[in-house]
């Protein structure tokens, strides 16, 4: 079944309240996925030349500081960390690939929940009330967000297997359905240079949209080519480190309403997620038509 | 008049306090406040009753609906009205997919647009709807009729039976077995009626008609072979 949810603000003065706002709409999809919950969060932006990354380790204790300390003495680099529960935020002035490199080598229990500039992954096993008050979700600030609550059936309920998935900088995605051809666009991917951590189908949509993105795509021209290599039943939420999509495929038997106003646009599985927002009452709601995409970037506003 | 408001009660409530009706009569005019996207409201109604909800309402509002009359002020989630067997359920927004599911009587009607699969295995229910309807509307459509002033999406009618399907605007496409078919007076007479029954105005000479070709009916003999 799974829920997904999403919040993109226009006006910037809600940004210091997205967290709080968005809450509430997580939570609301608790019927549809009871069995992990994670979200999306893009704000907080690093500046040229650094990246932002989303670390997590098994063991709740481990020395997030250590790890800090010997980046910035054997590798020299420049950074800052803070820990959010179970997770840490790194934000390092390094490149990418070196960076994944070196974690992989000397630390190979970490996990990459997410890299780039603006993006931050947090996502656990349990009820979604509990992971948004695990994280402090309403206090965080941000442009816009994305969430997922989950009722696992492709795959088994980890934390590795919840959503969202990011494959690429910046780029996360969630989603309701599920792939017929994941299996064999995966293989297809691999030999393109992405790589999965899971055998999750809604990673493999993820992946698609990073290689599509990595061939010089648009964010909407990604989106047109996946309506026509992905096989299987979504309705897709989307995050970029500007922008916010919604995608349906032709057949649309998983649900999502789309609600506008000056303020934001809000998407979610089931309107009920939305009743708790600012002006609801008089938005434009509706329901996003089959094999379409919606998309909303910052440059274009 | 009675008013529930669903801030304060739960679906469950408000349903028992509508099917106690159906035992003895003690109020004839409800109302519903702060439906909220809830699922399940005025569910298996059966007394001539008046219902005003007043929102949006989640899926299966009014479904198995007999006798009521039921308006949502606002939009419906999926299957509104689904297996309706009498009575009127008027959607004053749009309403989701599988509008009027399997329904077997009563009046539907759909003041904005419907999504995919209106009317999908319609049993004898009328539905009318003002705007327009998605892919897949009135699949399997047995008996009924159903009425667009819009537009209708794919496959419409697919692999359907006797329901007399009306449109003013275009079709994207039409499904498996399903032909456009001549309006001669009585179904000119028909959609008129249709049309007063819903409040629209409309003209009924503007749509087209459309049905089976009733070629799915049976099994045919020169397939015997493939077995």
């Amino acid at each position: 079944m799974c829920g997904i949810v999403g919040l993109y603000l226009k006006n910037p003065e809600l940004e210091s309240r997205i967290g709080e706002l968005f809450k509430p709409m997580l939570i609301a999809m608790t019927d549809r996925g009871p069995d992990s919950a994670g979200f999306a969060i893009y704000g907080d932006e690093v500046g040229e030349g650094w990246i932002k990354l989303t670390l997590r380790h098994p063991e709740t204790d481990y020395d997030w500081e250590a790890l800090a300390t010997r980046l910035k003495t054997e590798q020299q680099l420049e950074l800052s960390w803070f820990q959010n529960a179970s997770v840490a935020v790194f934000k390092v002035r390094a490149e990418e690939a070196a960076l994944r490199e070196w974690l992989a080598e000397e630390a190979p229990d970490v996990l990459i929940l997410s890299v780039g500039q603006s993006i931050e992954i947090l996502k656990e096993v349990g009820l979604p009330e509990k992971i948004a008050e695990t994280f402090s979700l309403e206090r965080m600030k941000g442009s816009h967000i994305i969430g997922h609550t989950r009722m696992a059936t492709e795959s088994a309920v980890t934390m590795e297997g919840s959503h969202p998935f990011s494959t690429g900088m910046d780029l996360c995605l969630v989603h309701n359905g599920s792939l017929s051809n994941h299996n064999r666009l995966r293989d297809t991917l691999k030999r393109e240079g992405i790589s999965f951590e899971t055998q999750n189908d809604s990673e493999v949509a993820a992946g698609y949209l990073t290689w599509r993105l990595q061939k010089g795509d648009s964010l909407k021209e990604a989106l047109e080519h996946a309506l026509e290599d992905l096989d299987g039943f979504f309705t897709f939420t989307i995050g970029t480190r500007d922008g916010f999509a919604v995608m349906r495929d032709p057949i649309a038997c998983k649900p999502a309403v789309l609600a506008e106003t000056d303020d934001y646009v809000a998407m979610a599985s089931e309107y009920q997620a939305l009743t708790t927002l600012p002006g609801i009452e008089n938005a434009r709601v509706w329901e996003p038509e089959p094999a379409t995409f919606y998309v909303w970037e910052r440059s274009s506003n | 008049m009675k008013t529930i408001d669903l801030a304060e009660s739960s679906i469950r409530e408000l349903n028992q306090a509508l099917h106690d009706q159906a035992v003895e009569c003690t109020e004839r005019e409800w109302e519903v406040l702060n439906p909220k996207g809830q699922h399940n409201i005025a569910c298996g109604l059966d007394q001539n009753l008046s219902v005003d909800i007043h929102g949006h309402a989640g899926y299966f509002c009014a479904g198995m609906n007999k006798k009521a009359h039921v308006v949502i002020h606002g939009n419906a989630g999926q299957g509104v009205a689904e297996n309706m067997m009498s009575g009127t359920v008027r959607v004053k927004g749009d309403a989701s997919q599988a509008a009027g599911a399997t329904a077997h009587g009563g009046l539907l009607v759909i003041e904005g647009n419907a999504g995919a699969r209106c009317g999908i295995s319609m049993k004898g229910v009328d539905i009318v709807v003002k705007g327009s309807i998605g892919h897949m509307s009135c699949f399997m459509g047995q008996s009924g009729n159903l009425v667009v002033c819009g537009d209708a999406g794919d496959a419409l009618g697919d692999s359907m039976y006797e329901v007399h399907i009306y449109v003013k605007g275009t079709v994207k496409s039409l499904g498996a077995d399903c032909i456009e078919k001549e309006m001669r007076p009585e179904h000119i007479e028909e959609l008129t009626e249709l049309l007063n029954r819903a409040g629209l105005d409309e003209d009924p000479a503007s749509f087209k008609r459309y049905g089976s070709a009733r070629q799915l009916y049976n099994f045919k003999v020169d397939n015997a072979g493939a077995y």
